[in-house]
């Protein structure tokens, strides 16, 4: 499965209902994307059919030149977090994690203790037998990074999921998932509607405005000088012009 | 599984012709319903605001109550209103003290009565959840406009009911089109035969199978168009948890209080003498029951426990469908024998199976086979929301863990189910426990069940035993609701 990396969005089109969305570009393996844009522009769909739960209604999603249609999310080369519920709230963390090896929990002692070190790397030693509802949302969020640590796939989709965190708890988070990346050489492509976050964690970002995923560019640059849909969107206060 | 049954009964009936004993079948049938969906909904409103705007002690027992009638084996609320309305009941004899004239409960009044008796706590929870579903702003809007009660029914009152009573309605009136139970003990005769009494009477005592079928399928015809309608027109959650949240309804003063005292101690004695009286005169008898009690009882539960199982597995495996793949010929499918009836489908594959082997042979499994059609469409109402909920909040997550097949079973739907899942067990459990239908055809001399006996036993004029085997229907009917709904409890996440 660990070929080159590379994700390439082959002339897609997404429609849903009076929506539409147009993507054609390639992501270079071990590249950290973030896509920013209004709300509504269609970020979270895209990743949705990047991971499988939806089809395009033209153009293919490709992983190393292998159309991906038809593989079920599962079976992807991919993690996903969600923007909430990416723990299953009557499972222990330790149970959440061990997901990430066997969706099935027949875990051996060589997987209990990788599932005990994952927790450990992510600050939540001890705290393994704990069910989401006892930890709080940053606790919350390690949890789900460490079973993206185990299952270590060469892409993880994030849409938005620590939109719910404070600012500094967000960095914190933000931070870690560049370690987790790191760790896995993980090719990631993150939605967000803070363009701080984009500063922070990416290489490249993706506008999604006006029915189009445009092609990733340096996220520098981009933000020192928006093209028009994006400096609507980030409005007066982001605008380094002024 | 329902069609094959309905075919054989179309191919059977080969050309209606219906005689004059035929047509008043269905005339009484026809009124018998209306008036009986007519007095329960007609009835629920007032003990259903009454329920709405009041507190008191034991109001939330008398809401559980409420759920009681719909669990309670028919036999067994018959034999309870015979207790007090019969030719020896309580009521009859305080008549005979007075020096009057005594009632009679057989007849068009008696099945009506006993429908009201089973169906207006149905009825009345229905209309509570009306009244409950009103914003509480609506409420105080009307107080903040200085509303009179009479203003504050136009406005925000009748609204609700125009929505909530057609539905309340449609479902009582199809319940009763399909009585056999009440019909079979309380009615009979030229002038009060139901049609699946017609039905059973053509195939058991005429050996009439043509006329049967005829009968069964007017019968499925009537059916079909009733559920349809209660089912466009019902609210979708009729056993909703939760009814003993209080309601900011101004608790009007007054002759309204009075009004409102009397609705509830009214309907609180007509619901709980009957029950007490079961009780009462079945614990004598309890303790000297015959040994063919012991074993129909036996056989009830196993029954009961085989049906569970198996719509327990088809609801489980329907909804998972239905809830990840969106409507479609599955969800009809499950809503399907809701068209039909005990008789009908019985009438169905006694032509079917009758070639194959003796009917008393065939009793348990069809009788199995049957409840577990009828009952699926209630299980898989009460699950089929809470399915979608969960592969609307987890079932991404389990796709994109690869979590599929037994281990997403054990792991996700399970656990998160157990409650709504151990609910619907409990309540086809019970259904089936108490069911007196298709076993009524098949049944030999041996082989009965529970509620069969009761009847017979009744039907012999052996009181005591009856009595005592009633009770312990019940016992077993609300223990095995009990059990199953406890345990749902316990193993739900």
């Amino acid at each position: 499965m660990r070929g080159d990396g590379v994700l390439r969005l082959d002339d897609l089109m997404i429609e849903q209902d009076g929506f539409r969305l147009t993507a054609d570009w390639t992501l270079a393996a071990g590249t950290r994307a973030a896509l920013i844009g209004p709300s509504g522009a269609g970020k979270s769909t895209l990743l949705a059919v990047i991971a499988g739960f939806l089809a395009p209604t033209r153009g293919r999603v490709l992983w190393d030149g292998r159309d991906l249609a038809g593989t079920p999310p599962g079976a992807r080369p991919l993690s996903i977090l969600f923007q909430d519920q990416n723990l299953f709230p009557h499972l222990t963390l330790t149970q959440n994690v061990g997901l990430g090896l066997r969706p099935d929990l027949r875990l051996a002692a060589g997987d209990q203790a990788r599932v005990a070190a994952a927790l450990d790397r992510v600050g939540l030693a001890g705290l393994g037998a704990r069910r989401p509802a006892e930890v709080s949302g940053g606790q919350a969020g390690r949890a789900a990074l460490a079973r993206v640590l185990l299952r270590a796939r060469p892409l993880l989709l994030l849409d938005e999921p620590f939109a719910a965190l404070g600012p500094a708890l967000k960095s914190e988070m933000l931070d870690l998932v560049a370690e987790v990346a790191t760790a896995t050489q993980a090719t990631v492509l993150m939605v967000t509607h803070d363009p701080a976050d984009a500063r922070r964690l990416a290489g490249v970002t993706v506008l999604v405005a006006d029915g189009a995923a445009a092609a990733p560019v340096p996220t520098a640059a981009l933000l020192d000088d928006p093209p028009p849909a994006l400096r609507a969107y980030l409005g007066p206060k982001d605008n380094p012009a002024r | 599984m329902v069609i094959a049954p309905l075919g054989a009964v179309a191919l059977r009936a080969g050309g209606l012709s219906l005689s004059a004993a035929d047509l008043s079948t269905l005339r009484f049938t026809l009124v018998q319903a209306t008036l009986s969906a007519a007095l329960s909904v007609g009835l629920a409103v007032p003990l259903a605001r009454a329920l709405a705007r009041r507190r008191f002690p034991g109001r939330g027992f008398l809401v559980t109550l409420l759920g009681a009638p719909f669990l309670l084996p028919v036999i067994v609320a018959v034999m309870g209103l015979l207790a007090v309305f019969g030719r020896s009941g309580a009521l009859n004899q305080g008549l005979a003290a007075a020096g009057l004239p005594g009632l009679s409960i057989y007849g068009l009044h008696g099945v009506v009565l006993a429908h009201v008796f089973l169906n207006l706590p149905l009825a009345a929870r229905m209309v509570l959840q009306g009244w409950q579903a009103i914003p509480a702003e609506r409420f105080r809007l009307s107080e903040a406009l200085s509303f009179t009660p009479a203003d504050t029914f136009r406005h925000v009152e009748r609204p609700m009911l125009r929505e909530i009573l057609p539905g309340a309605a449609a479902t009582v009136f199809a319940i009763c089109l399909t009585s056999f139970a009440v019909a079979l003990v309380l009615g009979g005769g030229p002038r009060a035969t139901t049609l699946e009494l017609a039905i059973y009477q053509a195939v058991r005592f005429d050996a009439d199978l043509g006329h049967a079928a005829g009968l069964a399928l007017v019968q499925a015809g009537l059916g079909g168009a009733a559920a349809l309608a209660a089912w466009r027109l019902a609210p979708p959650a009729m056993f909703g948890a939760g009814l003993d949240r209080p309601v900011p309804v101004a608790a009007a003063g007054g002759w309204r209080r009075i009004a409102d005292g009397l609705a509830i101690g009214v309907a609180a004695l007509f619901l709980l003498v009957p029950l007490g009286a079961v009780v009462l005169a079945g614990l004598p008898g309890l303790t000297a029951l015959p040994a063919s009690v012991w074993a129909a009882a036996l056989r009830s539960i196993l029954v009961a426990l085989t049906s569970t199982a198996l719509v327990s597995v088809l609801t489980l495996v329907l909804v998972q469908r239905v809830a990840r793949a969106g409507d479609g010929w599955l969800n009809l499918a499950a809503t399907l024998p809701l068209a039909t009836s005990g008789l009908v489908l019985g009438t169905g594959l006694f032509i079917l199976l009758r070639p194959l082997a003796p009917p008393s042979m065939l009793a348990l499994p069809v009788t199995i086979g049957v409840n577990a059609l009828l009952t699926l469409p209630f299980a898989f109402r009460l699950l089929l929301p809470q399915a979608r909920a969960l592969e609307a909040d987890h079932g991404r997550l389990a796709d994109s863990l690869g979590m599929a097949g037994v281990s997403r079973l054990r792991l996700l739907t399970l656990p998160r189910l157990a409650r709504p899942i151990g609910f619907a067990a409990g309540l086809t459990a019970a259904l089936s426990m108490g069911d007196l239908g298709v076993i009524a055809l098949f049944a030999g001399e041996a082989g009965a069940t529970l509620p069969l006996v009761v009847q017979r036993l009744m039907a012999a004029y052996r009181t005591e035993a009856a009595a005592g085997a009633a009770l312990l229907l019940v016992m077993l009917s609300l223990g095995l609701f009990w059990a199953f709904d406890a345990g749902g409890r316990r193993a739900s996440a």
